[in-house]
């Protein structure tokens, strides 16, 4: 923890931030500061317990009369349900599957963090905090993160008991392993599918509820809009996916655990359907959109082969720790078999640029090295067309190999079979390549977006009664997350910390009934019905695939791993001539009274194009490189990420400003008491 | 290469199905079966044709959303998901049956589309362990045996994708069921609930009209997660001892 001691906690140990520079001026208006985050003062360790204190408690016979609407059942959204209808409200819980155990966290491979210090290897919570922080290059919270790492233990104690089968030693007790760029071993996992059993958990524990008849779970439905009467969240409204039914659902309170917005790039390791619908609905409520440039991108995926190609499949990042990642030092090598080419005509970059971490840097640096080798016209595979920053169409080969070789004459065939199990064979079934014979290639693809709804440390969005949690929130990461870090949060909103900010909000309920057509609902029914209306009506040429595929290729290309000043703007011109070009020219067949999966695309399209235009100028005035944030104009002299706390040690919150006005800036500085910033270094 | 498609289309579940044909060129050996499908209706959408409707989500093998049954075998001719099965291992001018998972207990939404809630209902009769939020022991002091555990790990694997019924000719769901009871009675924390839980999940299993198990195995064959048969065993042997406990 080089020097950094334990602060009171109390003292700021930076200034505000001062922004001199402006390259996003004409696109956006500057709107008042946001001061109060509602984080307790006070020492950090104690600010949780004296929240929860403070916090008004709702008594068991009242909780009974309280509606709770949950959209969203990952990891964030199962658990909130399972919870809060254990305490006896009322919830209703909405996903668009057709089972809430297929909402997108069953994906997670790697593992969860959590502080236990089982190994006794100088784990605290603490420390867990102070890397998250470190991690996130102090663009997060810090109360925030503080809370995440001082739950993360029970997350575990709960899971445990409710049958999650962890990995195990031949004692009986958890197993731990290290991960990502991490010097302890505080990471829990069940074998590459770590999420998958974690959100069985949560799954299960909602579906006893459901028996219990405190939580009523609505599969295969949409929501397309918030209900806001009076100033609060009341309501959503919802499409039923087989009937094409239009729904109001109304409640005392609203919780969005909707997932992230990665499909804004098209290719992505999401799942299929996951889209920003929720939270850009609620956006143009009136809920800020919190630094939504942020996006990780991981270095280790299964490169793209072709046009054809839906989604990018995630290689565990555990891999990292037995394979060598290397091309050809010869561009004129990269079309021969790897097993032909001499360890010297190798380039071991990540090795050679990082001696001190070697394969092991953090996502964005491995990312973008691998990106500039393939650039360089080193990379290997198939060559796959793309639209280069000139507007030229071009082919390029976009893989780097990851090499299993050494380790497998090291530990033997078996030992690496065990060790990474199906994960092999994914890429072999993916690729048709063995990779225990050839080295695997791989290349960074777009994972996880750390911006999201802004909400303050209750969870609450800028609209009262409208809480976000998970992934679709903005708030424990910053501007890059470690790995085995999204899990947790997940798992922390939806256990421990909406179940107890939620309540001091609903303490003051139940709220007057609203009736069906009070002018609010009357009014979020009305949009919806004249949207979809309008998506059917267009009967354009263009399929609604191919405006998503176009807007990712922009947003790959100007918003992607590395973003400049002219990059970005030329992206917001291209991309508000999609949107037009979208309403003019989508083509949508069917009914909007069936199941139609192009309408339900539509919908999502169409705010992805809006998400990618705001994600652009956040990005084009954030001039300064921070994570998964990488501007051109600020590098070091040897190709480093350069931050500027003086002028950037904020969070970026954006208002909606109206169909033809520009979006508003609010910033919330981020002032640290309890960790002094300093800059990366992994060299 | 060139294939032609026979393709089971049903506008809802009242609706009347049937078999459409479609020829389909430019299909790469790389694209996934579902990004066949993909192509496919891109080029439907420019005849004017609706597109066919099918389920997937992660497309990575891991949700258990995908399911078709190809050329009559329960997510195609490899042990795999449907998401996961490459185009690589059909030829040429090959023609390739599509149809919707057959069992009454799964009704057809629409096309290749069905409903599977029958399975969260099980789930809901017992499928969990009570353990409410906030009341969890140190996740230390109840040690599980690391066979045990692995054991349930392997079980616990199971994605909910219900191939396993669509394989069964009795449309019987004593795989999925088996592989729960397995991994949740493997477990110490299970325990306590161990025979209510078997009598009240096979119970609800026979009320949504699923099938009697007479140890055919195509389950097992069939499925993408290669859960064993021996869990059917493991599933029979709890609900013999619950009910001379008089669970
Ligand atoms: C391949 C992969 C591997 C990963 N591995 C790890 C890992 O090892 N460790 C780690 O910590 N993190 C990992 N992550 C990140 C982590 O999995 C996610 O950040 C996390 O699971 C998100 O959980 P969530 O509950 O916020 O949302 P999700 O699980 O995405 O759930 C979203 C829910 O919202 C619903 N929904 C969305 N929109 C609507 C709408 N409009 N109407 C109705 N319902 C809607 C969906 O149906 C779904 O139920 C990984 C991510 C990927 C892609
Ligand atoms: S047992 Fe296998 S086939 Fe059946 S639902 Fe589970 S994973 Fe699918
Ligand atoms: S789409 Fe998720 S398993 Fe096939």
């Amino acid at each position: 923890m080089a020097g950094s001691t334990l602060h009171d906690g109390l003292t700021p140990l930076n200034a505000a931030p001062e922004q001199t520079s402006d390259d996003a001026a004409g696109y956006y208006t500057l709107g008042e500061k946001l001061v109060d985050a509602k984080a307790p003062t006070g020492p950090i360790k104690d600010r949780w317990t004296t929240r929860k204190f403070e916090n008004r408690l709702v008594n068991p016979a009242n909780r009974r009369k309280l509606d709770i609407i949950i959209v969203g059942t990952g990891l964030a959204g199962g658990a909130a349900a399972a919870t809060l209808g254990e305490a006896g409200y009322n919830v209703k819980s909405f996903c668009y599957q057709d089972s809430p155990r297929r909402a997108h966290s069953i994906a997670a491979q790697g593992g969860i963090n959590a502080a236990k210090n089982y190994k006794e290897d100088g784990d605290s919570t603490f420390r867990l905090f102070y890397d998250t922080v470190k991690g996130g290059d102090y663009r997060a919270r810090e109360s925030n993160v503080y809370r995440l790492a001082e739950v993360s233990a029970n997350i575990i104690d709960q899971c445990v008991a409710q049958g999650v089968p962890f990995a195990r030693e031949y004692g009986g007790l958890l197993d731990n392993r290290s991960f990502g760029g991490v010097q302890v071993s505080r990471t829990f996992y069940a074998r590459g599918q770590t999420g998958q059993q974690l959100l069985l958990g949560a799954y299960q524990a909602m579906e006893r509820q459901v028996a219990a008849g405190t939580v009523e779970q609505f599969t295969r439905h949409e929501m397309l809009e918030v209900v806001v009467a009076d100033g609060r969240a009341r309501g959503i409204i919802a499409r039923d996916m087989v009937t094409g039914a239009i729904e109001t659902h109304l409640a005392d309170v609203v919780v969005l655990a909707t997932g992230g917005y990665g499909n804004v790039f098209y290719l992505s390791t999401n799942a299929m359907g996951s889209n920003v619908t929720a939270a850009w609905r609620a956006h143009r409520k009136g809920a800020y959109m919190a630094n939504p440039c942020y996006t990780q991108i991981h270095p280790t995926c299964i490169p793209v082969t072709g046009s054809h190609q839906s989604k990018l499949t995630l290689m565990s990042e555990s891999l990292r720790n037995d394979g060598r990642i290397w091309v050809p030092k010869n561009a004129a090598d990269c079309e021969k078999d790897p097993r032909d080419i001499p360890e010297e005509d190798r380039d071991y970059f990540l090795e050679r640029i990082y001696p001190a971490f070697g394969n092991l840097v953090p996502r964005d640096i491995a990312s973008r090295a691998a990106k500039y080798m393939c650039d360089e016209g080193r990379g290997v595979g198939p060559k796959v067309k793309e639209i280069g920053p000139d507007g030229e169409e071009r082919l390029v080969s976009r893989g780097v190999y990851l090499d299993l070789g050494a380790a497998i004459e090291r530990l033997g065939r078996d030992k690496i079979e065990e060790k990474y199990d199906n994960l092999l064979d994914m890429y072999a079934r993916i690729t048709g390549e063995d990779p225990y014979e050839t080295p695997m290639r791989i290349y960074p693809a777009v994972h996880y977006v750390m911006g999201g709804l802004w909400v303050d440390y209750e969870l609450q969005t800028s609209i009262p009664g409208l809480f976000c949690t998970g992934e679709a929130n903005f708030s424990d990461h910053g501007a890059n997350r470690l790995g085995a870090s999204a899990l947790m949060q997940g798992l922390a909103d939806g256990y421990f910390v909406l179940p107890n900010t939620i309540r001091d909000y609903l303490a003051d309920g139940p709220f007057e009934k609203i009736a069906e057509d009070h002018p609010a609902v009357l009014e979020a029914r009305a949009e919806v019905e004249a949207r979809i209306q309008q998506f059917m009506s267009v009967n354009g040429t263009r399929s609604v695939e191919s405006f998503h595929r176009e807007l990712g290729h922009i947003m790959w290309e100007y918003c992607g791993m590395e973003r400049s000043k002219e990059g970005l703007i030329k992206a917001i011109g291209l991309i508000r001539d999609l949107k037009k070009e979208f309403w003019s020219n989508v083509k949508v067949l069917g009914s909007a009274e069936s199941l139609n999966q192009d309408l339900e695309k539509a919908g999502r399209v169409a705010d992805f194009i809006e998400l990618g235009e705001l994600m652009c100028i956040d990005a084009l005035n954030r001039r300064e490189s921070c994570g998964g944030h990488f501007r051109a104009e600020s590098q070091t002299e040897d190709g480093e990420a350069l931050r500027h706390d003086d002028e950037f040690a904020y969070v970026a919150a954006w208002e909606w400003g109206g169909e033809d006005g520009s979006p508003v800036l609010h910033k919330e500085d981020l002032i640290y008491t309890a960790i002094e910033m300093k800059q990366r270094s992994y060299k | 290469m060139k294939l032609t498609l026979k393709i089971w289309r049903q506008a809802n579940a009242s609706a009347e199905g049937a078999v459409h044909t479609y020829e389909l060129d430019g299909v790469s050996q790389d694209m996934s079966f579902l990004e066949m499908l993909d192509l496919l209706n891109e080029q439907l959408l420019t005849t004017g044709e609706e597109p066919v409707a099918f389920d997937s989500d992660c497309r990575e093998g891991i949700c258990g959303t995908c399911s078709l049954m190809i050329n009559g075998q329960a997510h195609g001719p490899e042990v795999t998901t449907t998401c996961q099965l490459h185009m690589r291992s059909f030829s040429d001018g090959d023609t390739i049956t599509i149809e919707p998972w057959r069992a009454d207990s799964f009704p057809v939404v629409k096309d290749l589309i069905v409903d599977r809630s029958a399975f969260d209902r099980i789930i809901q009769s017992g499928g969990f362990i009570s353990a409410n939020t906030g009341s969890a022991p140190e996740a230390n002091s109840v040690p599980a045996p690391r066979d045990k555990a692995q054991r349930a790990f392997n079980v616990a694997t199971c994605i909910g994708c219900g191939a396993c019924v669509a394989a069964c000719p009795n449309g019987s769901a004593s795989l999925f069921l088996g592989a729960k009871i397995t991994h949740l009675g493997e477990l110490p924390q299970g325990q306590p609930e161990r025979y209510g839980r078997v009598t009240s999940m096979v119970a609800q299993h026979d009320h949504e009209g699923f099938g009697g198990c007479t140890n055919i195995g195509e389950c097992a064959a069939a499925c993408p997660k290669e859960i064993p048969l021996d869990v059917i065993s493991q599933l029979n042997k709890d609900l013999r001892t619950a009910m001379f406990k008089g669970f």
